[in-house]
């Protein structure tokens, strides 16, 4: 391996928040023309990291230095003017406008400052989305992008500033088996232009597959940096959480009960006409988890939406327990004993501005209630033993949820549900976003509440979570049910195959499969 | 938990801050009234308290309603053409009844008259609600379109006269309709003792109730809200309900008050609600607010322009005083924000290690 042209180093880096020390005397090394993987439990110092490179923090000792000079960049257009980009893992895109009108915001082609030269935009825009190997036409509305696709264009935005060195935050997070391979590609590319790239992410597979060297953050400490050779999961895992464990499939067998939960022809219409949930029927056992695994947009989120009674339009039929389940809205639902955990936490899952308390209980205040008063008494004692009884860290319930990091919002949302005294939980990506010690806290959870005769239906693009905790695993694609294996039926392949049914061949991708 | 420096007895600084921005309204309040204690001739003369007081009552019922709907996510602009309405509906049946035909009228006393003028706000609030929950119109464009409409039914009830003379008939029980802006109860006048009613149950329902807790829910994060099992729609029908409620109380306060109901009455109270709620801390993007602020708030305004007045100050300035009131408000209100959430951040940084 050739060595890589460092461009960009962190010299004895520290950034301290107000009570909190985020970076610890940091010395990081950019490599050009290479991947450079950053992985760190969340709160761990990778974001802080990259957005003291990026310009939107500024670091409180140490320096920054780009080819032997230090640098200060105090806002993101000057680290940007500096060859420096950043994609965001949360998405910074104006629905409203087009892809092109987004990728060139800020940035507008003009001719003489004022008239946006449109025809240019497209062009470039239309060159960029070549060289990606999507189908996305310069003038679509992102707004109707699906997010794989919108991440394309998040993406394209930082090559369209010819970016000398780009960090990707999470890239993948949304997107397709396909559609990482293309990333990927994209990638190799860049390397072979001499882009200096970071890569964060907590899939760790994807990082040994990509990267070309590794450092590992840990309560802002950097506990191991090295050049990708050699590196395997358990020597990033030790680095990440101290110690090798990797538990968060440990069994605890127990018997399944009689049929819990039954969902018959179940169709949903989407924009389009076509059908999102297409003819699915399933049923659950008590104490039972299933696993739905598909790609994004294979229609399990729409599934499990329209079992909660989210979707007017939604055909079918649902029964608990073996009672047809007649009721219609979300409320009448949740109290015949179903709990839906959604995928988007922080739109769907917490009201931000409330209490970690208010949060909790805003599901089952009927819990608390007599007549129509409210004691506040019984709501803070309920609140209190499921904190201790989740192991959710806080430091008061009083707080906004907002200041919690996502494992532990995460967490709030699983209490906020389990406070219901659901029959039937539906969690909708339970592990997206949050780091690995609290989606192991997490995934135990699921077992034990599962071995107390719990039914979970959860839905996963992670091939290892499905394969790990399901007791069933069912498989989707386009609306479908593609695929039913047993936990000892299960493979990866036989997975990845079902979870294909029905899609084109996109982009040649399936030989490799 | 790994080692965590101790933190604890940090207890200045911000946490002191914080005490001093929530208090805001109060010490403004408490600042107001004593620059016109010194400045304003016989301010503190109980005669004036209770005058004041009065003015105070009537805006602060609108805040009261008005809080709970921005809390919601929502606004309610039609609230001053509600009190205008209903004052003219109050001053019809006092002076005429309902004409049925056939020369037959049915005649009210006080109690029913209150009760049909009650009606017709809450029934506008209805409206409203079922405008903004059933049509999917737009809170701020939803209660615009009822502010023309009430205001237009207002004139057209008179063809824009003033209904004068409201004094009653004995022989139809409603003589005592004078009372409702006269009368008192134990020495308060009757409008004071039922803004404390009003606002301890507004009071009630905001902190110890499920509806209240669904309120500041379906503010905060409609889709969550909605997600979590709270019916979003009855709990917007029912804030805009009650704001529809308390701008008919001040309907019916204001016309027995004058003896008289004119139809342009009202006009712009729905901008005082708004400030006065605005004042005490609610977040025009919904999800925070609470009662008493705004009952603060709404004295804040009140005292304000009343001991404006008694200093001899042109009208004129008051309203640009006003105005810098407001905006001042509001920028404490962000630095409030900012300095809460460095303090909570901190709990928690510390709780994370």
């Amino acid at each position: 391996m050739t060595a890589h042209e460092i461009g960009l180093s962190i010299r004895n880096g520290t950034k301290v928040y107000p009570g909190t020390v985020a970076l610890k005397a940091a010395d990081f090394d950019l490599h050009m023309g290479a991947v450079n993987v950053l992985v760190g439990e969340n709160g761990a110092g990778k974001s802080t990291m990259m957005k003291v490179i990026a310009g939107v923090e500024q670091l409180t000792e140490g320096k920054i230095i780009i080819d032997g000079q230090e640098v200060t960049f105090r806002t993101t257009e000057e680290a940007a003017r500096n060859g420096i980009g950043i994609v965001f893992q949360e998405l910074n895109l104006f629905p409203n406008m087009t892809v092109a009108e987004n990728i060139f915001v800020a940035r507008e082609k003009t001719r003489g400052g004022i008239d946006i030269d449109k025809a240019t935009q497209r062009a470039r825009t239309r060159e960029l989305m070549i060289q990606l190997e999507q189908d996305i036409d310069p003038d679509d509305l992102v707004g109707d992008l699906r997010v794989g696709q919108q991440q394309i264009v998040e993406i394209a935005k930082s090559l369209a500033h010819d970016a000398r060195i780009l960090i990707l935050d999470e890239p993948t997070s949304a997107l397709s088996a396909a559609e990482v391979e293309i990333l990927f590609r994209v990638i190799a590319d860049l390397k072979k232009r001499g882009v200096g790239l970071v890569y964060i992410s907590h899939r760790l597979e994807e990082l040994i597959q990509i990267g070309d060297y590794i450092t590992v953050l840990r309560d802002g400490v950097i506990t191991g940096a090295r050049s990708m050779e050699g590196v395997d999961v358990d020597w990033i895992v030790h680095n990440m959480i101290g110690e090798s464990g990797k538990d968060f499939a440990k069994e605890i067998d127990h018997p399944f009960g009689d049929e819990v939960f039954s969902a018959e022809h179940v169709s949903l219409p989407g924009a389009g006409g076509d059908l999102v949930v297409d003819d699915v029927s399933m049923s659950l056992r008590k104490g039972e988890i299933l696993g739905v695994y598909g790609l994004m947009g294979a229609g399990r989120s729409e599934f499990l939406e329209c079992v909660i009674g989210r979707h007017r339009y939604a055909t079918g039929s649902f029964a608990i327990d073996g009672v047809p389940l007649k009721e219609k809205g979300v409320s009448a639902r949740i109290s015949r004993g179903l709990a839906l955990i959604p995928e988007d936490r922080k739109n769907d899952g917490l009201v931000q501005i409330l209490s970690i308390r208010e949060n909790m209980t805003m599901s089952s205040l009927s819990r608390f209630t007599k007549a129509v008063h409210l004691s506040l008494v019984r709501e803070k004692q309920t609140v209190a033993d499921f904190v201790k009884r989740m192991t959710i860290k806080i430091a008061s319930p009083e707080h906004e949820v907002s200041s919690l990091s996502g494992g532990n919002q995460q967490k709030v949302v699983i209490a906020k549900a389990l406070m219901t005294d659901p029959k039937v939980l539906l969690m909708d990506e339970p592990s997206r976003g949050i780091d690995i010690g609290a989606k192991a806290e997490v995934f135990r959870v699921m077992r034990q509440l599962a071995a107390e005769g719990l039914g979970i239906i959860f839905v996963t693009s992670d091939l290892d979570e499905v394969m790990s905790l399901s007791d069933r695993i069912l498989v989707m694609s386009n609306g479908r049910i593609t695929g039913e294996f047993t936990r000892d039926e299960a493979t990866n392949a036989k997975l990845i195959e079902a979870s294909a049914v029905g899609h084109k061949t996109e982009h040649k991708s399936k030989e490799s499969v | 938990m790994t080692d965590q420096t101790t933190n604890m007895p940090s207890w200045s600084g911000s946490d002191a801050l914080l005490l001093l921005l929530k208090a805001r309204t109060f010490i403004a309040l408490i600042l107001v009234f004593v620059f016109f204690a010194l400045h304003a001739p016989n301010f503190m003369s109980t005669a004036n308290m209770v005058i004041m007081s009065k003015h105070v009552a009537l805006n602060a019922f609108l805040a009261i309603g008005m809080t709970f709907v921005i809390v919601s996510g929502g606004i309610d602009l039609s609230v001053g053409s509600i009190v205008g309405l209903c004052g003219m509906v109050a001053g019809y049946l006092v002076l005429n009844g309902i004409d049925v035909g056939l020369g037959w009228s049915i005649q009210f006393n006080t109690f029913e008259i209150c009760l049909l003028v009650i009606l017709v706000g809450v029934a506008i609030g209805a409206l409203n609600g079922f405008l903004i929950t059933q049509l999917n119109v737009a809170p701020f464009i939803a209660t615009l379109g009822t502010l023309y409409v009430a205001r237009g039914a207002a004139m057209l009830s008179s063809d824009g006269r003033t209904f004068p003379n409201l004094n009653g008939n004995p022989e139809y029980g409603s003589d005592t309709f004078r009372w409702i802006g006269t009368g008192d109860i134990f020495g308060i006048p009757f409008s004071i003792a039922l803004l404390i009613v009003v606002g301890c149950l507004a009071g009630y329902i905001a902190a110890r109730t499920p509806l209240g807790r669904h309120i500041y829910a379906v503010g905060g994060n409609e889709r969550a809200a909605g997600l979590s099992g709270i019916k979003v729609n009855r709990t917007k029908y029912f804030v805009y309900i009650f704001s529809g409620f308390c701008a008919a109380l001040v309907g019916l306060i204001i016309s027995s008050q004058l003896v008289a109901a004119h139809p342009a009455t009202g006009d712009t109270f729905e901008l005082n609600a708004i400030a006065a709620a605005v004042l005490g801390g609610t977040s025009m993007s919904g999800g925070r607010g609470r009662i008493i602020g705004t009952i603060i708030g709404a004295f804040v305004i009140g005292v304000l322009s009343d001991g404006l007045v008694m200093m001899g100050v042109s009208s004129f300035w008051q309203t640009v005083i006003k105005g810098l009131v407001i905006i001042a408000a509001v920028v404490i209100d962000q630095a409030q924000q900012k300095v809460q959430a460095r303090v909570v951040l901190r709990a928690q940084a510390a709780m994370d290690k």
